[in-house]
């Protein structure tokens, strides 16, 4: 489109300026993650290693990150396995409710989690507390992989759509049966799919907070929960900060990954 | 001739797809109608029941006093409209900075800066949420940056609106490029070639074509601003919204905690069935 100067200054000064939002804040945590003393005034009063230092040594920190993982895996394996059949289902057969299927997959996501979160509490303290199942990483997993089958679903749906039957007919009336099928020739076509969708189901579950909050119970803390908890605490501050610097360098790795996977795709 | 039974399975789900389907739908429904629409019910359903004053307990009698005190109470009307007062400024503060930045990245940046930038813009979502909540508590905070650059707003509902919209504005610049990159050329033309200004384009070719897409990132900014609680707590000083009187509630009083989440359900859905009729649910 052809621009006069004035408004092509225009627009890159809003662009300049809606980056700088985005990245100044982040930008600013690491920075104080450096900063040598206890307080957030700006300017930083000089360069410390310490809090990473602090940081490193604290007990509840990796008992929560490890608690993380946990419930992240967890999470990710039940919705790639419930998303991919749900999605095999949505789109290689046509039946009454296809619509109403997609709709309840993004029901858990489209509420605000605050109401999907006290929904699993009341159901969790009516149906397993009195089976002797109390809340704990348990329930965690099966709130988050409740709203993470959504994604493995759409990712999955989205690359059977453009896959032709072709080559998993030919692999029929070559003699292999429905299984040998499946694994030898659907498999590999959608397996970056399910690798995207699995990355994303982790990344929702491992930065939870509020479904968390109302189906852990008291002896389960994730890194989401551990920060929070200490957000609150007056000397705790310097510590946070070296973890969300530490969570912001780890953002990197899935935005490189996502950025190679899809120039493999391209 | 002898076959294995996973080859009589295979055979048997290759005659019936009627069979294939219900093998394939049972698990991931049975999960989501037992785990969560189970749920939803007996939330719902606790919305009927009281909590007695004095002991906390719940009594399983069937009335809708809570119905009626969320309407008929002015905390909580106050506070309904204040949540929905802020989705609304935190929708109209990404549309307005959402709309320049995609714009420019579909239209004017060189073809091969677009993806750059497009990683630039997407990857905060990487971040988390609470990192991102906390940087703002730290940006906002007194002898903070903005304090050090003239001037914060302190802790309540303008930080409450700049936090919650610096979170979501990726949702709103994401289909907002995609729509602005399928603009076709030949409208644009069209358009200059018949006397109309750049801004004057923009106004009444462009963003008529986009608004499927506005509305689509504004299901995000509005939803996610409706339900939140967490971002209040840390940069809303004494603010309330609606998440909070839910949360605060659920320990204590889990029928009026069950009764006050149907405002912001009823307010969502609500907004999806308004913004179904332009299309743009097929934009998200």
């Amino acid at each position: 489109m052809h621009l006069n100067l004035r408004s092509r200054i225009a627009l890159r000064l809003a662009m300049a300026l809606g980056l700088a939002v985005l990245y100044v804040p982040l930008l600013v945590v690491l920075v104080n993650s450096f900063n040598a003393s206890r307080s957030f005034a700006w300017p930083p009063s000089g360069f410390s290693l310490r809090w990473w230092q602090a940081a490193w040594q604290e007990p509840g920190l990796r008992t929560a990150l490890w608690t993380s993982v946990k419930a992240g895996l967890g999470a990710t394996g039940i919705a790639l396995v419930l998303g991919t059949m749900a999605a095999f289902a949505a789109t290689r057969h046509r039946f009454f409710g296809r619509q109403a299927v997609s709709f309840l997959l993004a029901l858990p996501i489209a509420l605000p989690g605050i109401v999907t979160g006290i929904a699993l509490n009341a159901a969790f303290r009516t149906v397993l507390t009195p089976l002797g199942i109390g809340f704990g990483l348990f329930t965690v997993i099966v709130g988050h992989a409740t709203f993470c089958i959504v994604v493995v679903f759409n990712n999955v749906s989205a690359r059977l759509r453009r896959l032709s039957s072709g080559s998993e007919d030919a692999s029929a009336d070559l003699g292999a049966h429905t299984f040998q099928t499946f694994w030898y020739v659907t498999l590999p076509a959608v397996r970056g799919a399910l690798f995207a969708g699995a990355l994303l189901a982790f990344a929702l579950s491992f930065d939870e907070i509020v479904v968390t909050t109302f189906t852990a119970g008291p002896g389960t803390q994730t890194l989401p929960l551990w920060i929070y908890d200490n957000l609150a605490r007056p000397n705790q501050g310097p510590v946070v900060d070296v973890v969300a610097s530490a969570l912001i360098v780890l953002a990197a790795l899935p935005v490189w990954l996502a950025h190679r996977m899809s120039a493999e795709a391209l | 001739m002898h076959r294995s039974p996973v080859r009589r399975l295979a055979g048997a789900l290759h005659r019936r797809p009627g069979l294939r389907l219900s093998a394939l739908l049972s698990a991931p429904m049975a999960w989501l109608v037992l785990a969560y629409l189970g749920s939803l019910g007996v939330l719902l359903m606790s919305a009927f029941w009281t909590t007695n004053d004095f002991t906390s307990q719940v009594e399983y009698v069937w009335n809708t006093d809570n119905f009626a005190s969320v309407i008929s109470d002015p905390v909580y009307r106050t506070v309904a409209l204040r949540t929905l007062g802020i989705a609304v400024g935190v929708t109209v503060v990404d549309a307005g900075l959402a709309l320049p930045m995609a714009f420019y990245m579909a239209r004017v940046a060189r073809p091969g800066s677009r993806r750059l930038l497009l990683v630039a813009v997407t990857a905060p979502l990487w971040a988390g949420y609470l990192v991102k909540a906390y940087a703002w508590w730290v940006m906002l905070s007194h002898g903070g940056v903005l304090d050090w650059l003239g001037g914060t707003p302190g802790f309540g509902v303008p930080a409450v609106v700049i936090t919650l919209s610096y979170l979501w504005l990726p949702y709103m610049v994401l289909p907002l490029y995609a729509a602005f990159a399928a603009l076709p050329d030949s409208l644009l033309t069209a358009s200059a070639d018949l006397g109309a200004r750049p801004w004057r384009t923009f106004r009444s070719v462009i963003l008529p074509l986009a608004k499927p897409a506005l509305l689509a990132g504004s299901i995000f900014t509005f939803s996610l601003s409706l339900g939140d609680y967490l971002t209040v707590q840390i940069v809303g000083g004494t603010t309330q919204m609606l998440g909070n009187v839910i949360a605060s509630d659920v320990t204590l009083n889990l029928p009026m905690a069950a009764a006050v989440s149907c405002v912001p359900v009823l307010l969502i859905v609500g907004y999806l069935l308004a913004v179904r009729r332009t299309g743009a649910l097929e934009n998200l």
